[in-house]
């Protein structure tokens, strides 16, 4: 059953993602994104990191997708005729032999490590978002704090990215220096 | 119990299929999106390593992932709408200010 499981989510997340590069209109590139993400979600669920599936579901599917959504139909995107490079198949060449390469290695490397005291038991027993709560608030503070200062920085940097650069006349009474695109 | 190479392999293909899709796409939106393929290959490898690993900093590490990817894909976004409106290119082969 598990295996079934395993082999659904990652066919299905594999599939979307070779749609999502290789479909021409950009909404069904998204749709598929969208599929993709949903199915990674999936694969988080049975790693025992439902905390992290629904953070996936809520922030990737429910934040930047709808803004790549958003940002499609502002723009207004025509399918172009030529939608790949013009060098593509070097391209392709090359990726697929460093995938075959990358898959000898993954398949031939023992896997071993250090194993920490987080078992699946003990998960179980105080619950994911608790486990991960107590040990973002206890050994990653210093890194949630720059992720914060992170975030608000991309904020503003797309604010100020997004603004309409200022016409000739009112460019002396502004307050701060806008970018000039 | 699947192994955990099996999941290595599925972020390395995940992984490739983005790398790709930012090599030859033309098209700015489809290639922010390989990025974002490219993001979740990596999370997917984490998980699974803090998984079999039984420890939480994999976990964490993926967690942060996504939030840099939302702040990616804001700024990133943000960017070519300022491309489009200047009309400086419609394609990403067609942005070479920088190219020496």
């Amino acid at each position: 059953m598990i295996y079934l499981l395993f082999g659904y989510f990652a066919t299905v997340s594999i599939l979307a993602g070779v749609f999502t590069i290789a479909l021409k209109n950009p909404v069904h590139c998204g749709l598929s994104l969208l599929a993709l993400l949903l199915h990674v979600a999936g694969l988080f669920v049975m790693l025992n990191a439902e905390f992290l599936a629904a953070v996936q579901i809520i922030v990737y599917a429910g934040a930047i997708l709808i803004l790549y959504l958003f940002v499609l139909m502002l723009l207004n995107l025509k399918t172009e005729e030529q939608f790949l490079h013009k060098k593509y198949p070097f391209f392709l060449f090359a990726g697929v032999a460093i995938l075959g390469e990358l898959l000898i290695l993954i398949f031939q490397t023992p896997y071993g490590g250090i194993k920490g005291k987080v078992t699946p038991e003990v998960l179980l027993n105080v619950g994911p978002s608790h486990a991960i709560g107590i040990t973002m608030f206890s050994d990653y503070l210093l890194l949630f704090e720059i992720v914060g200062v992170f975030l608000l920085g991309a904020v503003i940097g797309a604010i100020v990215l997004a603004k309409p650069s200022p016409t000739p006349e009112s460019a002396g009474d502004g307050p701060t220096e806008v970018i000039k695109s | 119990m699947i192994p955990l190479s099996a999941y290595v392999a599925l972020s390395a293909i995940l992984f490739i299929t983005g790398l790709l899709g930012v090599l030859i796409r033309r098209n700015f939106i489809i290639v922010l999106m390989s990025v974002e393929i490219m993001l979740n290959a990596a999370n997917i490898n984490l998980v699974a390593f803090s998984h079999y690993l039984e420890s939480m900093a994999g976990q964490m590490a993926a967690l942060f992932v996504i939030a840099i990817a939302a702040g990616e894909a804001a700024v990133g976004l943000a960017i070519i709408i300022v491309v489009f409106r200047g009309k400086i290119a419609t394609n990403v082969d067609q942005i070479n200010l920088l190219k020496w």
